[in-house]
């Protein structure tokens, strides 16, 4: 069969059409990871007027805006405590927050720390291209050590923070980490965020061809997501501290997997009240 | 050692191979590649044509009209929404 | 007090961060979260007792920047939510307290003012947040800001902050100082009924009609009608300029529009909610400007100096913001000269000259003691002797 040329996507049903195309750069990994989003809604069974979808700012902050759901996209670093009033007024809805490392682990770290430990009901979504995208290609708190950005010319020097340890150790119910090429796993792990009560945190590796690739000395986006696709290795059961991301270091894995899934009673601040019988 | 084990599934006799259509909305692609290089099948190729915004999108490669699985990987990958593969049902399943 | 209560109708003896709480329960109050901070702590633990009860959430965040982002989030879903804070807080809440404004979030603000700046004085008075009470997060946009002189006050006016609020869509603050929080003075709660409450704009459109556009405001005071969360309406909100349906739109004519409509739905409409008592201002010759717990000494500073014979008022602000403009130039045409005491080195004071020729005399001092009718009584005095 020849290609048919058409002119909407079967996905179109979740998203703004009329905001299409997207800002992100050829071969950004937001447009892989927003089309998992897209999917895991569709398969979630959970209505669309039941999801809201929060960002703070940055690129991968511009997502909710092109999502068919109730979108927020709220100051830099502060669309956690927005997410977790939003899961806590209404609770029947779906709340994922879907935001770039710089904004949820630079600016607004302190936030998500606090709503992994209160174990809010509320999925995070972070692509994590290891830089400051929207302003041009700046170092963030996961940039590898060594690796070069426009405020790190000579090489990080800053160790990166290793994000599903971070998550895991302060209190997520569901920590997983794929890459935007790793696209099925990638959704099969948002819909099981969508199922779970409680905190989950979702790391996507994505290629920044401009903001990253280019200062490393990563040709484009294809190379870029060769090189993970080369170092990866699934580990369901990996440690958890040794998931740093070193890309100096070529024998060492990028390690991607569900690391996590168990049961916790999520946050409500009504508790107390519900259990005075007992 | 020259012995060629060939080995084939048990089931292969009344499982078919299944044949995708690919559909493209040229005036989305930014011409990123992803389909055409992740394709597992090889299916696709760059127009030599250019898009609105002057990307050359995806199109079946001459020669691999029937190999198209709809595996949809093209589909939930490309960062666009741009393409997407749907299996051709045959008539005579049907019956 | 019950504790299944929202309304505690009846007479109290009650401190002032109290009767703040006691107002947000009385007002309907869904959501609060803040971040403990001297001298407001006691509005927030009163409310940590008195929510839950009803099933209100309270929320200790992890600051404050966390709580006003909170804020907005439970308004956009439908709660009237409120915080409480002092000027350090005040400070980490600029930033979302702008995106309040921008996504037209109606949310109340309590700031038991303390001395200032930096941690300055956490246990004594101030009144020196006043200006960034209008100015204090990063450009143009409209609040309205409500100066409580006493208990019974810090419990009207945070009921009437959330009505302004929800009224006009936006952050309203109530700018109470560390005197008036921690005074105790009887506060009359009225039965539930007669709680005024005024309820939010909601669309005429149902949810999927294509024509509505969420930021479009089609009536005469300029404030679109507010979408819920989980409602259906599947609407953008952005801290970005948007366009009237809510998608970014950073170009200079809507950003003008939208920063426009924002300022003008409070400019256009001042008459509407300024408010302000006048002590003896009828045949007055000096007019003495005040606010919070410094319009009490000024009252006895009015009263004393009117038993000498001297022809003095009072114009006691409730709204500080929008500042009464038009009050203070039709005074102009009248008195001699103004005597703006606060406790700040001269914050409103120059608000009154930017609408009058005349003198406007201040008496300040930095904050950390209360401001007392000597000093108020002894400028009226200069002024009358060089007037």
């Amino acid at each position: 069969m020849p290609e048919i040329v058409v002119e909407s996507h079967p996905i179109d049903t979740v998203f703004r059409t009329d905001r299409l195309p997207h800002i992100f750069c050829p071969g950004c990994g937001i447009g892989p990871a927003t089309h998992a989003y897209a999917q895991a809604i569709l398969e979630s069974g959970i209505p669309k007027d039941q999801h809201a979808c929060v960002s703070g700012i940055g690129c991968t902050a511009r997502v909710p805006g092109y999502m068919d759901v109730d979108s927020y996209h709220t100051t830099h670093g502060r669309s956690i405590p927005f997410a977790l009033a939003i899961a806590l007024v209404k609770p029947e809805m779906e709340v994922t927050v879907f935001s770039g490392d710089g904004d949820l682990f630079g600016i607004g770290g302190n936030h998500f720390i606090h709503a992994a430990r209160r174990n809010v009901d509320i999925n995070i979504i972070c692509i994590n291209n290891f830089n400051y995208g929207m302003t041009g290609g700046q170092a963030g708190p996961t940039l590898p050590l060594g690796a070069r950005a426009t405020t790190a010319p000579y090489g990080n020097t800053e160790p990166p923070f290793n994000l599903p340890y971070l998550a895991a150790a302060t209190g997520a119910v569901f920590v997983a980490r794929w890459t935007a090429l790793h696209v099925r796993q990638l959704k099969e792990a948002m819909l099981r965020a969508m199922q779970k009560k409680g905190f989950t945190f979702i790391e996507v590796l994505s290629p920044c061809p401009v903001g990253f690739g280019s200062p490393n000395d990563i040709g484009d986006a294809i190379e870029e997501v060769w090189l993970y696709r080369e170092r990866c290795v699934v580990n369901h059961d990996a440690y958890l501290p040794d998931l740093e991301i070193d890309l100096r270091r070529k024998d060492v894995p990028f390690v991607m997997g569900n690391f996590l899934d168990i049961e916790k009673e999520p946050f409500d601040p009504l508790a107390m009240m519900k259990n005075k019988g007992e | 050692m020259a012995a060629v084990l060939s080995r084939q599934p048990l089931d292969k006799a009344t499982v078919s191979i299944p044949l995708g259509r690919i559909y493209i909305i040229p005036e989305r692609c930014k011409g990123c590649r992803f389909c055409i290089d992740f394709c597992p099948r090889d299916v696709l190729v760059e127009t030599t044509e250019m898009n609105a915004k002057g990307y050359h999108y995806p199109i079946v490669a001459e020669g691999k009209e029937d190999e198209c699985i709809a595996c949809q990987f093209c589909s939930i990958l490309c960062p666009e929404f741009a393409i997407y593969t749907e299996e051709i049902v045959e008539e005579e399943t049907a019956k | 007090m019950s504790a299944e209560e929202r309304v505690l109708t009846g007479s109290h003896f009650l401190l002032g961060d109290h009767a703040c709480a006691e107002g947000g329960m009385a007002a309907g109050c869904d959501f609060f979260a803040g971040y403990p901070i001297t001298p407001s702590t006691e509005t927030a633990e009163r409310l940590a007792l008195r929510m839950p009860p009803v099933g209100a959430i309270f929320v200790q965040m992890e600051d404050e920047l966390a709580s006003m982002s909170a804020l907005v989030g439970a308004s956009l879903s439908g709660a009237r939510a409120m915080s409480a804070t002092s000027g350090p807080g005040f400070s980490l809440m600029m930033e979302n307290i702008g995106m309040a404004a921008m996504m037209e979030a109606p949310c109340v603000i309590v700031n038991i003012q303390r001395g200032a700046p930096s941690t300055g004085l956490p246990t004594l008075v101030g009144q020196s947040d006043m200006m960034q009470a209008k100015w204090g997060s990063h450009g143009d946009y409209e609040i309205v800001a409500y100066a409580p002189s006493s208990p019974q006050e810090c419990f009207d006016y945070v009921i009437k902050a959330f009505n302004t609020a929800d009224r006009w869509r936006i952050p309203v603050f109530v700018m109470a100082d560390e005197l008036i929080g921690h005074m105790t003075e009887r506060v009359v709660i009225p039965p539930a009924d007669q709680i005024p409450r005024v309820e939010r704009k909601r669309p005429r459109h149902k949810p999927g009609d294509e024509s509505f556009l969420h930021c479009l405001a089609e009536d005469e005071d300029l404030v679109p009608p507010i979408v819920h969360a989980g409602e259906g309406y599947r609407v953008n909100f952005d801290s970005l300029t948007h366009d009237e349906k809510g998608y970014p739109a950073t170009f200079a004519e809507p950003h003008d529009r939208l920063v426009r409509r924002l300022v003008d739905k409070i400019r256009l409409h001042v008459d509407q909610i300024i408010e302000y008592e006048e002590i003896f201002l009828d045949d007055a010759e000096i007019a003495i400007i005040a606010y919070g717990s410094t319009a009490r000494s000024a009252r006895r500073a009015v009263n004393d100096a009117r038993k000498e014979g001297i022809r003095v008022g009072l114009l006691r602000l409730i709204t500080v913001w929008p500042f009464p403009e038009n009050k203070v130039r039709e005074l102009s045409k009248q008195v001699k000269a103004f005597v703006v005491p606060e406790l700040n080195l001269g914050q409103i004071s120059r608000e009154v000259e930017r609408f009058t020729s005349l003198p406007v005399v201040g008496v300040n001092h930095a904050g950390g003691v209360m401001m007392a009718p000597d000093p108020i009584l002894d400028t009226i005095k200069e002024v009358v002797k060089n007037a």
